[in-house]
Order: C-alpha cells, then sequence, then structure tokens
C-alpha cells in the first residue's frame, strides 16, 4: 500500500526506479565489496614494499610513484597469473601451434581447475544457507569425499573407465553426504545445534583421514602417508595435454549448479526447503516437515562437499596426500556469502577465488609477492559483505527494503 | 496562555512516501489530545519526529509558545516530552527501579547507585498517581498493565509534562484498560498532557477531550467526542463510509464439524494450557471463544490445527478422529487457518505475494506438475486472488514484508478462503489492523459463514466476539468456564465471564 502510495504521489521515471533497485539490491554491496577489497589490497600491497618508506626520506612523489608501482605491479603479476599472458596467447593463436595455445592459456585453465572444487563446496554451504542451517563441516566432509573416492579408485580395479569414474566420483559423494547427514540427523531428533556439531565432525574428519593414510589406504610403497595412486579407470579425464590440468570436473560443478538450481527454485521441493529457512513457523503451519527438510539438506550439503573432495582426488592430485584441502571448505562460507546463496552467484564467486588463488600462486612464484597478500584480500571482501553497513555508508548507497539478514540459522529439531 | 506544545507544518519524506504532510497539531496544559489514525497514516513517524528520533524536512516545534529544536530523546526529554513505546523498552531481569533509573541514575558517593533514594522517589510517584508498582518486583514477574505503568514511571521519574502513549491499549486486556484509562485522567488531573495515539474508535470517544485525525500524512481534521461519533470518525479515517454494525442473517447451524472433547494442552513450558476443554462447531455457525489473552487461547487453537498435539482428550473433524493429525492432514480434509500471528505463522514476508498465496497449496495441481512448480499457474492465480480480494499491491511479485498489515491479512484470507474449505479457524484475524481491513475481514467471516463453512473464532477483542459470533464460549485459565447463546448475553455479562465470575 505504502508503494502504491508513493507512486500516485511521485511518479517515478523507469530509469530512477530501475538505478534506485540497483542501489538497494545486496548484490550491489556484494561488487562493491570485492572493488574495495581488491583496492585496499593494493593499499596494503604498497605499505608492505620497503622501497616505499626508503624513498619517503627523499621525496613524497617519488614515494607515492613506488607506491603505485608496487600495487600495479602486485595485480599485474595476479592478473598475468590467473589470466595468462595476453601478448603470448595472441602470438600462440597467430603461429597455430597448438601446444603453444595450450600452454599459452594453460594460467586461464588453471584458474577454473581452481575454481572447481569451490563450486561445489560453495554449492553446498549455499544450499545449507537457504534451508537455515549453517554448515560449517564442508572441510570435513571434502576430506571425506576425497578418502570415499580414494577408496573407490584404488581398491576397485578391471571397471572401465565410463564405470568407474562416475562410480568414484558417486562414493566420494555418498561419503560427504553421511558425513552431512550425522549432524543433520542429530539435529532432527535432539536439537543439537548443527554449527557446532559440523565442527566437531570436521576435526573427526581429519583425525580419520590420517588414520585412514597411515593404515588402509597407505601407499605402501611410500615413506610419506600418502595413498596409493588411483587406478587410471576412475581419473576425471583432463581434457587437454599437459601442462594444462583442466579436467571435466570443471562441467560437472557448472551442472551441479543448474541442479541445485532448479532443486531449489523450480521444484515443490526446492519451495519446501526455502521456506524452512525462510520462515520455519510459517513452514510448520503449511504443513511442510521441517526435520525431513533439515535431515535432507545437511545430507545433500555434505555431499556436494563430498564431490569437491572426489573431484580433487580423481581429477588433479590423483592420490590423496595428508592435509590436501587446504581450507576449500572453510572458504566455501566466503563463497556462498558472496554469492548471495544463489547457484549462479556462488559460481561467480568460486571463479573469482579461483582466479585470485591461481594468480597468486603465479604472482609469488613470478613477482616474489607473497601469497598472503589475497588472503587479505578475500578476508576484507568478506569482512565488507558480512557488514553491508560499512559499504553502505562508504557508497552512499539507500538501505535495503528488506532487513538484511545475511545468516539466518533456525534451531528447530529436537522435540518437534 | 500558549498551548503547551505545537507542532506547525511538519513535513518528512521518506524515500517514495510522504509520510508527515504539513501536520499542524496543538496540544493544551491538562489534557488528552487523541492522535488517530490508520496503521501507515503517519502517526508513529509524527510522534517520533517529536521525540527526536526522525528529523522533519520541514516545520517547527513550539513547547509552551518558545520555538525548539529536538534532535534526540534526551533533548526531548529535556524539554519534559517523554514517549511510552507500543513495545516497551525494560530489562526483563532488572527490578523496577533499576529499569527506571537507567539512563538518570542516582549516585551516592564513590559511585554506586543509590537504589534506596530512587525507589523513594517511585513509591511516591506511584502514591501520587495511584499507579500501585512495587519499585523492588523484577519486571519478568509483572503483568503487562505494570510493566506499562512502569514506562509511565519512566517519564514522570524524568519530571515529563508532555506523556506520549502510543497505542498504549494494544496490549492489554479489558480490565487493564479501564486502569489506564483512570491513571491518564490522575495524569492530567495534575496537569500533565497526554497525546494519546490509537486507532480504537471506541477509546477515543470515550476517553479523550479532543480528536485530530491524520490520513495519509495530512491532518484531515480535529474534533471533540462530543461533536463527533464513531461513524463519523471511522469516514474520517478511512475517507469513506464505513459499515461498523454488521447485518447478518440468524445463523443456520448444520452438521456438527469440529468435535473437541476433553481437550488437555500443555504450552512451551509444559504447564497445563487448556484444561479438559469440550464444544462443537456446527456448519453455518460461528463460534467465538472469548478470553483475556494468555487463558489458554493461542494453545487450543495450534491443537485443533494441529501444531501442538494434545496430551489427552479427542479431536473430531466431520466425525473422522484428527487428535494427532498434522497440520497438512487438517488443511487437507478441508481446514483453514487465520494465524494469531500472522508474521511468524502465516506468511513468509521474503516471499512475494505470489509465492505466499499458494504457501500450503504449492504441491497440488495446477500448482505443481509433479514435482515442478508450475510458475504460470502460480502467478495466475495471485492475479486472481489479488483482483477478487482486494489485495493492494503494486504486484504479484512485490515482497510481503513491503504491504501494509491489512494488505498482508488479506493475502492469508485470500489463499484460505480460495480452496474448498468447511471449518475456518480464525486466531485474532484483526489484530492491529484499521478500520477499513477489519470492516473487510468481518464481512468476509459472515461470508464464510453463510456458505455454509463452520467458523471458530478466538478474539481477545470483545466488541469483535459479539459481533460476530453467534455462540460465544469463555475462556478462563485454560477451561471454557461459560458458552452462551450471543443474542441472550450482554458485554458486560461476557466481560466478568473473562475476568473469571464463574455465572450461577
Amino acid at each position: 500500500m505504502k508503494i502504491e502510495k508513493a507512486k500516485a504521489q511521485t511518479p517515478q521515471k523507469p530509469l530512477a526506479v530501475f538505478l534506485d533497485e540497483i542501489t538497494r539490491s545486496p548484490m550491489m554491496v556484494n561488487i562493491l565489496a570485492i572493488i574495495t577489497g581488491l583496492f585496499l589490497g593494493g593499499v596494503i600491497a604498497a605499505l608492505t614494499t620497503e622501497n616505499v618508506y626508503a624513498a619517503l626520506k627523499s621525496s613524497l612523489g617519488e614515494s607515492l610513484k613506488l607506491a603505485l608501482q608496487a600495487a600495479w605491479n602486485t595485480y599485474k603479476a595476479l592478473f598475468l597469473g590467473a589470466f595468462g599472458d595476453p601478448q603470448r596467447i595472441v602470438s600462440a593463436l597467430q603461429s597455430g601451434d597448438l601446444n603453444a595455445i595450450n600452454r599459452a592459456l594453460s594460467p586461464f585453465a588453471e584458474s577454473l581447475v581452481q575454481a572447481t572444487p569451490y563450486i561445489f563446496a560453495g554449492l553446498a554451504v549455499a544450499l545449507g544457507f537457504r534451508v537455515g542451517l549453517f554448515n560449517i563441516g564442508a572441510e570435513g566432509q571434502i576430506f571425506v569425499g576425497a578418502l570415499a573416492a580414494v577408496w573407490a579408485g584404488v581398491f576397485i580395479k578391471g571397471l572401465p573407465p565410463i564405470i568407474h569414474a562416475p562410480l568414484a566420483l558417486l562414493i566420494g559423494g555418498l561419503g560427504g553426504a553421511i558425513w552431512g547427514l550425522i549432524p543433520g540427523w542429530l539435529k532432527a531428533k535432539t536439537g543439537a545445534h548443527e554449527v557446532i556439531n559440523t565442527i566437531m565432525m570436521n576435526y573427526i574428519a581429519f583425525r580419520l583421514s590420517e588414520y585412514l593414510l597411515t593404515g588402509v589406504l597407505r601407499d605402501p610403497a611410500k615413506t610419506t602417508p600418502i595413498s596409493a595412486p588411483i587406478e587410471r579407470s576412475a581419473w576425471i579425464p583432463r581434457l587437454f595435454p599437459d601442462p594444462n590440468r583442466f579436467h571435466a570436473g570443471f562441467f560437472i560443478a557448472l551442472f551441479m549448479a543448474l541442479l541445485v538450481y532448479i532443486l531449489l527454485f523450480k521444484t515443490t521441493w526446492g519451495f519446501e526447503l526455502r521456506t524452512v529457512g525462510a520462515n520455519p513457523s510459517a513452514a510448520r503451519y503449511a504443513g511442510m516437515n521441517i526435520v525431513r527438510s533439515m535431515v535432507i539438506t545437511m545430507a545433500l550439503s555434505g555431499g556436494l562437499a563430498g564431490l569437491a573432495g572426489a573431484n580433487e582426488v580423481l581429477g588433479v592430485n590423483r592420490n590423496l596426500g595428508v592435509a590436501f584441502s587446504s581450507g576449500y571448505g572453510f572458504d566455501s562460507i566466503a563463497l556462498a556469502l558472496l554469492g548471495n546463496s544463489h547457484p549462479l552467484g556462488v559460481v561467480l564467486a568460486s571463479l573469482l577465488f579461483g582466479f585470485l588463488r591461481n594468480g597468486a600462486i603465479q604472482m609469488q612464484l613470478t613477482a616474489g609477492i607473497p601469497i598472503d597478500i589475497i588472503s587479505i584480500i578475500q578476508a576484507m571482501i568478506l569482512a565488507f559483505i558480512a557488514a553491508p553497513a560499512i559499504i553502505r555508508t562508504i557508497y552512499r548507497l539507500k538501505p535495503p527494503k528488506e532487513p538484511e539478514i545475511r545468516l539466518q540459522t533456525s534451531s528447530a529439531g529436537g522435540s518437534s | 496562555m500558549a498551548p503547551i506544545l505545537e507542532l506547525r507544518g511538519i513535513t518528512k519524506q521518506f524515500p517514495g512516501v510522504l509520510a508527515n504532510d504539513h501536520i499542524d497539531l496543538t496540544l493544551n496544559q491538562g489534557e488528552v489530545l487523541a492522535l488517530l489514525g490508520e496503521n501507515g497514516a503517519g502517526k508513529t513517524t509524527l510522534m517520533n519526529i517529536l521525540y527526536g528520533l526522525y528529523k522533519p524536512d520541514e516545520g517547527e516545534i513550539f513547547v509552551r509558545g518558545k520555538k525548539i529544536d529536538i534532535h534526540s530523546p534526551s533533548d526531548a526529554i529535556a524539554q519534559g516530552i517523554g514517549m511510552v513505546h507500543q513495545h516497551f523498552m525494560l530489562v526483563p531481569v532488572f527490578t523496577v527501579t533499576d529499569n527506571v533509573m537507567l539512563g538518570d541514575e542516582y549516585v551516592r558517593g564513590g559511585g554506586f547507585l543509590d537504589r534506596r533514594r530512587a525507589a523513594a522517589r517511585i513509591r511516591e510517584i506511584s502514591r501520587q498517581y495511584n499507579l500501585q508498582v512495587d519499585p523492588d518486583a523484577y519486571i519478568k514477574d509483572l503483568p503487562v498493565g505494570l510493566q506499562q505503568r512502569v514506562e509511565i514511571i519512566k517519564l514522570l521519574f524524568r519530571e515529563a509534562e508532555i506523556l506520549i502513549l502510543d497505542e498504549p491499549t494494544a496490549v492489554l486486556t479489558p480490565q487493564e484498560v479501564d486502569e489506564l484509562f483512570g491513571i491518564m485522567k490522575s495524569l492530567v488531573e495534575h496537569g500533565k498532557s497526554i497525546i494519546f495515539i490509537t486507532h480504537k474508535l471506541r477509546e477515543v470517544m470515550d476517553f479523550s477531550d479532543r480528536i485530530t485525525v491524520i490520513r495519509a500524512g495530512k491532518v484531515v481534521g480535529t474534533t471533540t467526542p462530543q461533536e463527533a461519533d464513531q461513524n463519523k470518525l471511522a469516514a474520517m479515517m478511512v475517507g469513506r463510509q464505513i459499515e461498523l454494525q454488521i447485518e447478518k442473517k440468524p445463523a443456520e447451524p448444520g452438521e456438527v464439524v469440529l468435535q473437541v472433547r476433553n481437550l488437555k494442552v500443555l504450552d512451551s513450558r509444559n504447564l497445563i494450557a487448556v484444561n479438559d476443554v469440550s464444544f462443537d462447531v456446527r456448519a453455518g455457525e460461528i463460534l467465538g471463544i472469548a478470553g483475556v489473552q494468555g487463558n489458554g487461547q493461542t494453545e487450543l487453537v495450534r491443537a485443533v490445527t494441529g501444531l501442538l498435539h494434545p496430551i489427552s482428550g479427542e479431536i473430531r473433524f466431520l466425525g473422522k478422529k484428527v487428535t494427532h493429525a498434522t497440520p497438512k492432514e487438517f488443511f487437507e480434509l478441508g481446514a483453514a487457518h487465520i494465524p494469531e500471528d500472522r508474521q511468524k505463522d502465516g506468511l513468509v514476508l521474503t516471499y512475494p505475494v505470489k509465492d505466499n498465496l499458494v504457501l500450503n497449496t504449492y504441491y497440488h495441481p495446477p500448482f505443481a506438475r509433479g514435482v515442478m512448480l508450475h510458475q504460470p499457474s502460480i502467478y495466475t492465480n495471485a492475479e486472481e486472488l489479488v483482483r477478487k480480494f482486494d489485495i493492494r499491491t503494486p504486484s504479484v511479485m512485490t515482497m510481503l514484508s513491503s504491504l501494509s498489515g491489512g494488505n498482508q491479512q488479506k493475502v492469508i484470507v485470500a489463499r484460505e478462503f480460495s480452496r474448498p474449505i468447511k471449518l475456518l479457524v480464525a486466531s485474532q484475524p484483526t489484530r492491529g489492523l484499521d478500520v477499513g481491513s477489519i470492516e473487510y475481514i468481518h464481512h468476509r467471516l459472515v461470508e464464510k459463514r453463510d456458505e455454509g463453512c463452520a467458523v471458530l473464532l478466538v478474539s481477545t477483542e470483545l466488541d469483535e466476539i459479539m459481533e460476530l459470533s453467534d455462540r460465544i464460549a469463555v475462556m478462563y485459565r485454560g477451561r471454557i468456564i461459560v458458552t452462551v447463546d450471543a443474542k441472550e448475553v450482554t458485554k458486560e455479562q461476557i466481560g466478568l465471564y473473562m475476568a473469571g465470575v464463574v455465572p450461577a
């Protein structure tokens, strides 16, 4: 009614309405958070460059110039690392040498390889958020997914690749699903909060992986705790010759994003799940089964995270070492937030993180800039997204029409 | 003599909404001024400006003829202006004294709180205005009516001369309302001046010296209870004639639709909330459950809609036993439920109108084809219901949170009434709604009854119960203490029953 009144009193131009919507939308905050994070990353790169201070003694202008140069060099190295050298790509394309093209494009492909586990794990956390569940256990579910996939890849022998690889992937997903199902089930039956239990399940998963890697999964030929190599038939195929590691897992991840999108927004199940997340009381009133929704979601979420682990071992590593995940599961919480818990948003956020991560590795190798700058940028982006008021104040955005609740978890379960 | 408070040309623009449009208002010393208007008319915005919570775009405020600027609540308090909000600002685990002192602490040597002196002051205020508040009581142990008095004491403690009461009766029982009016009387007798915000016509007529009506951010007129009557005020508020009295045919009760026998239900603290309750609701009649808030009505409604399972007793729906049925089974059998807390239970505020209109039918054709939602049908359904039920929304894609309370309730009514239903459980169906929406909902309820639907109406509004019910059952402390024919009972009698006076 209020809105109607507003329209009657102040006829607004469509463009003004559009701009108004844009500046209020949460996506705007996310985009500005990324830009601001990248900007401050450059500032930090400049501030941590020693010759900037050295130059300060002689001239301020010289110092500023060096600071700008430091920031520029950082981002140039980051860009080259993430996307490849444009000159090299152009000349490779001109030469028509397939091998040269492959090598020139391989940094870009490597970024996609880095983004792939992020997509799976980001979807896992985003799905949980949509249903009001905070799955902090993605990291543990990734480990269990990887363990299950490695088991299937090492010990199942003699299957044709067309069966073995999908089977190993599926078993990996199932492993993660079981790891997610346990806290989901505990929440449903006892009301135990999934945040606590998924954290605990993480520790169990880490120690379980160490136990198995020093035990049954260990490659007897090696001195370090590392699994035997996965059977060639279980590999997720790489699509280009070495050193390009791009593999089919990227497309599987995109396909999962599509599936999650359809599940959430196109099916009656998704309607039920989203309603449970948006307002559990109303879901109960409307005859929906909250407990069942939560258990299923935790299993699906765990399954997606499990696929992230399975994808890594079957597509990239081809074996499993201790501490192989290096925090994909925890980064995925950031990804879900950055992507507004929407599958498309998660894919875009994952690509960003993939580019940043791969670019940073190359940046460290080629320009000698520490990779940690990326962690700082990621942390700042996340902080801005978690506290949208900062971004709204800096850029003088209008307040959103909806209350900004990025994280809303439910305490349903237990006796109900 | 200059009026104690005068507002001139107060204008406040929110993005897209002109909340206050050149409002002029005068408050004289020692009077009760009722500020009457529908929800969203701009009453609360105006008072928040006066209290320093919002800054007006234009306009001036005068206290005792002197122009003042108010930038914060502390400025307002310094000018002797105090406000009791609709939702109390009290710390439940603190005592009355601590709550009253909060922000204006009495301190003795060494920086210690001087509770004794503050308590003495509170006792003094309490005695002077006959408030009967114990300074040492904990807020959490006090009934709502007394908590409100603590809020009033907070203002008097700070020596407020102008008291703004925002919808003070919304949370009170009829007895507490009478007591509040007694207190307001004693306040004005002591020279205080009161602005009393409300949308309830009867209260305005009973208890104000002058009435200023605002609609859509503008003052539409100022009158007195002597000059106006309820119909005139309603018309001023809404901008058109309103039928306050509802025309209804005699009921033609048919078969028993809902049968409840010896029902016992526990509340969330595992205390018995519904104790040995039995009643029938027949097709084509409205059974009204009257009672003061918190006498087991909430739990009773939850039990007969499947949201809460009784510990003993039996519920039958058209003869079928549904004592432990789920909400879904109730819906499938043809029951509809207008929940007490519409925003919590009945709606998903972050969903668009169209999704809220299929909240409990989304899995049925035509809205679903197999497991896939069929958006065109959901869309068409919404367009149709928005038109048919006159839901004021820019589009069916609008988020529910941006609709007014009345239109939110219309969404629930549209959704529940658009299914073929045999039983309607309506709990507080008009709480917090404006006059126009109340009239609308009342007509729809009677219409459903006339179609042969059994209606169980639960309301703490005595007027509403009297107006709509064919039979009235009064709940007191978890029991139904009396069931009477609505035609054979007066409002005063029901009021006594609600207070637990059992008929001989």
